[in-house]
């Protein structure tokens, strides 16, 4: 029913040809797709879109210290919907000269009868400025396991980039706590006996 | 375009008979009237969700259904008018006319025209099962939009979104297909001497929307791949607890559904292309101005996909590049317009139903693509965004864009297909009606949006409540005036109209496909026209 007359028109090996190229394009935007994932996050981390925040940072020289500017940095924690935990930042607000390093602390406590292990998710606002939040401590850079009812406190030290621009005034810098993901059984039947 | 052709074509007309014809068809007329008839079908199941919203809109409060059940009649709504009814209905209408109208026998890989169809009911199946099950009271159908943004879909989904996943797979291996088919059709089987720069526009429409398909559905496959893992085996692409990021979902669910949208639309543009001509008994004015704006919005809809996500907080230097980026649409797409006017211009015109389809295609959509043009303006975004207005905006483009190109194009193709002239009284009372009702129903709709009123919201505040009536009003209305739609067709196919279509059909028809007699052979060239 298909056969083709003997014609002009072109045979099966032309549509093997355009059938093949066109599976490589459809294979390649599969593998697109999932390339979007890495490229995203590359993205965001040379930009500091999304308030990313770099990983630890380790200076060989201390950066000047800008003692003719202030900048106010405020301290937001939030918990994950499904977090049975406490959290809260020590101080809410400092204000630090660029360049200068400080310490700040945390409190978090478990509040159930089990440990459980959480990791921090830092975002810093305005975004723009993510990049120049730089932590030299952060309890953010590892998992933190806390044992049933256990109090931590635990610390941040960052310093300011003198580098930056002049019209931020005011860094929030917030930290969401997740269960590690995998360790939810635990915590599910922990709440919910 | 000229063609001789040798008039012995009834010899060769066994079709096979019975169930089998359409179960293992490779013949790309009863491809395209599968095709057709599913789009059909699924056009009525999508507007019944869809009457299911406006019963509940009617007035403000909580009248029928439950907001949970809402939810689901919003996403099922969706997903079954853009995947189950203006995309096949597409692939259907380019199955029936570009062998035709290229001057081939049939499509260039028939087999897989086959498979491309028979993977959609199944993908359907799947869908509405989960409809069913809903109904049934065995758990909520998906209920997150048909966005599916993460974490919705994922954390939150109900246990039905596998099936969903698995659903849309489906119908991306069936679009993907379809797509390769008709693009291997039109390289391969054009008839000696028409060359690219002489193929009908909707054929060319079609030859660049097959290129997006095969650009953007493998991404779609493999954002519902990264959800299902997500779900199922504990990777954490969408999720921040994990160190992945919900708002790389939307990057990737928008990579793909811009494009999407314009896949959506440009064949309408060229059925429309094909139907302007002929009624105002004009060549089109400015063919080749006409092709370049086609690849243009394609080339253009793969770098604009942030304007949907304005609010999600990106930097100001990508606001201003996806704010111009949008906007720059605009250009050839006004071009487009411009050109169906002029081809209007001084024509001597006449106004059969296909032909009214049209201009109220062209009236209609462009209304749409302004009120893109100003969502596309970032600061005012952030009033218009998740709002009615919104709504307004993209049913504007895909009903009385998208698919009142599909019903112009069934007008104008249904004497080719079936031989008998439709009922023209039936056809300009389903234009009229529907053209009153579906403004009925849409307009208010920036009203309120502009006013503020959510979408997706089963409940609204008073002060909406007379302009939501109205629309609810509309939508009835245009709901069951396309029941003479659906009438009109099946009196055509079933051979109750009195008058017989010649091969040329319309007076000011051009074309290969208006060379062959209607109804058109079940083999449509086989030997090949020979174009001037």
């Amino acid at each position: 029913m298909t056969a083709q007359p003997d014609n002009n028109h072109s045979g099966g090996d032309d549509n093997k040809k355009v059938v093949t190229r066109l599976m490589f394009i459809v294979i390649g935007m599969f593998a697109f797709g999932f390339a979007l994932v890495p490229i995203y996050d590359v993205f965001c981390d040379i930009t500091g879109l999304n308030g990313k925040t770099q990983g630890q940072v380790s200076f060989s020289e201390q950066p000047k210290v800008d003692m003719t500017r202030e900048v106010h940095i405020q301290f937001v924690a939030s918990l994950n919907e499904s977090m049975p935990w406490e959290f809260h930042p020590m101080t809410k607000t400092v204000t630090v000269h660029p360049g200068e390093s400080m310490k700040i602390e945390y409190l978090a406590r478990n509040m159930t009868d089990h440990a459980i292990i959480g990791n921090a998710v830092p975002s810093v606002a305005p975004g723009l400025a993510a990049p120049y939040f730089q932590k030299t401590e952060c309890f953010c850079f590892t998992e933190q396991k806390l044992e049933a009812g256990e109090e931590k406190r635990m610390p941040v030290v960052f310093v300011v980039d003198p580098e930056l621009p002049e019209d931020v005034e005011t860094l929030t810098l917030s930290y969401t706590f997740f269960i590690k993901p995998g360790s939810e059984t635990i915590t599910t039947s922990a709440l919910h006996p | 375009m000229s063609a001789v052709i040798e008039e012995h074509h009834d010899h060769h007309d066994h079709k096979p008979t019975g169930i089998g014809r359409w179960l293992f068809s490779t013949n790309h007329k009863d491809i395209g009237t599968m095709y057709l008839w599913f789009s059909f079908l699924m056009f009525f199941i999508g507007g019944t969700l869809a009457l299911v919203i406006r019963a509940e809109l009617f007035e403000p409060g909580l009248q029928f259904v439950e907001p949970e059940f809402f939810n689901q009649m919003t996403t099922l709504h969706g997903l079954i008018m853009v995947f189950g009814v203006i995309m096949p209905a597409f692939v259907g209408l380019a199955n029936w006319m570009v062998p035709m109208m290229i001057g081939a026998p049939d499509m260039a890989l028939p087999r897989m025209n086959n498979w491309s169809f028979w993977l959609l009911p199944g993908a359907f199946g799947i869908l509405i099962a989960s409809l069913i099950m809903s109904i049934m009271g065995m758990g909520s159908a998906p209920n997150f939009g048909w966005t599916f943004y993460a974490p919705l879909s994922t954390t939150y989904g109900p246990a039905s979104t596998d099936y969903f996943i698995f659903s849309v797979h489906l119908m991306g291996i069936s679009s993907i297909m379809g797509s390769i088919n008709i693009i291997a059709t039109i390289m391969n089987m054009r008839a000696p001497g028409m060359t690219y720069m002489k193929m009908p526009i909707f054929v060319w429409t079609w030859f660049i929307t097959a290129y997006l398909l095969i650009a953007v559905m493998p991404v779609l496959a493999g954002a519902v791949t990264m959800m299902l893992t997500d779900r199922n085996f504990g990777t954490s692409f969408f999720n921040a607890a994990g160190g992945g990021d919900p708002v790389m979902f939307q990057h990737i669910f928008w990579f793909f559904g811009h494009p999407e949208v314009y896949i959506m639309i440009l064949p309408s543009f060229g059925i429309i292309s094909e139907i302007v001509p002929t009624f105002a008994r004009k060549k089109i004015f400015g063919y080749s101005s006409m092709v370049y704006a086609t690849a243009s919005i394609a080339f253009l809809s793969f770098i604009v996909w942030a304007h949907h996500m304005f609010t999600t907080g990106m930097p100001v230097a990508g606001e201003l590049f996806f704010m111009y980026a949008t906007m720059l649409i605009a250009v050839p797409t006004g071009v487009k317009v411009f050109n169906w006017v002029s081809t209007m211009w001084k024509g001597s015109m006449t106004f059969e139903t296909p032909m009214l389809f049209a201009i109220a295609f062209i009236f209609l959509f462009t209304i749409g693509g302004f009120t893109g043009l100003m969502l596309c303006i970032t600061p005012a975004d952030f009033q218009y965004h998740d709002t009615y207005f919104v709504v307004a905006h993209f049913h504007y483009v895909l009903v009385t864009g998208a698919a009142f190109g599909i019903m112009a194009g069934v007008y104008f193709w249904l004497p080719k297909w079936t031989g008998n002239m439709y009922d023209e009284t039936l056809g300009k009372w389903h234009f009229w009606t529907s053209v009153i009702s579906v403004n009925v129903l849409f307009f208010p709709m920036h009203f309120v949006g502009l006013a503020g009123m959510p979408r997706r919201i089963p409940d609204y505040s008073l002060q909406f409540a007379e302009f939501n009536a109205m629309a609810s009003v509309g939508a009835f209305a245009f709901g069951f005036c396309q029941l003479i739609f659906l009438y009109n067709v099946i009196k055509t196919a079933r051979g109750k109209t009195s008058v017989k279509a010649t091969g040329q059909v319309w007076e000011g028809a051009h074309g290969l496909e208006w060379t062959l007699p209607s109804p058109a052979p079940f083999h449509s060239f086989t030997t090949p026209p020979q174009v001037k």
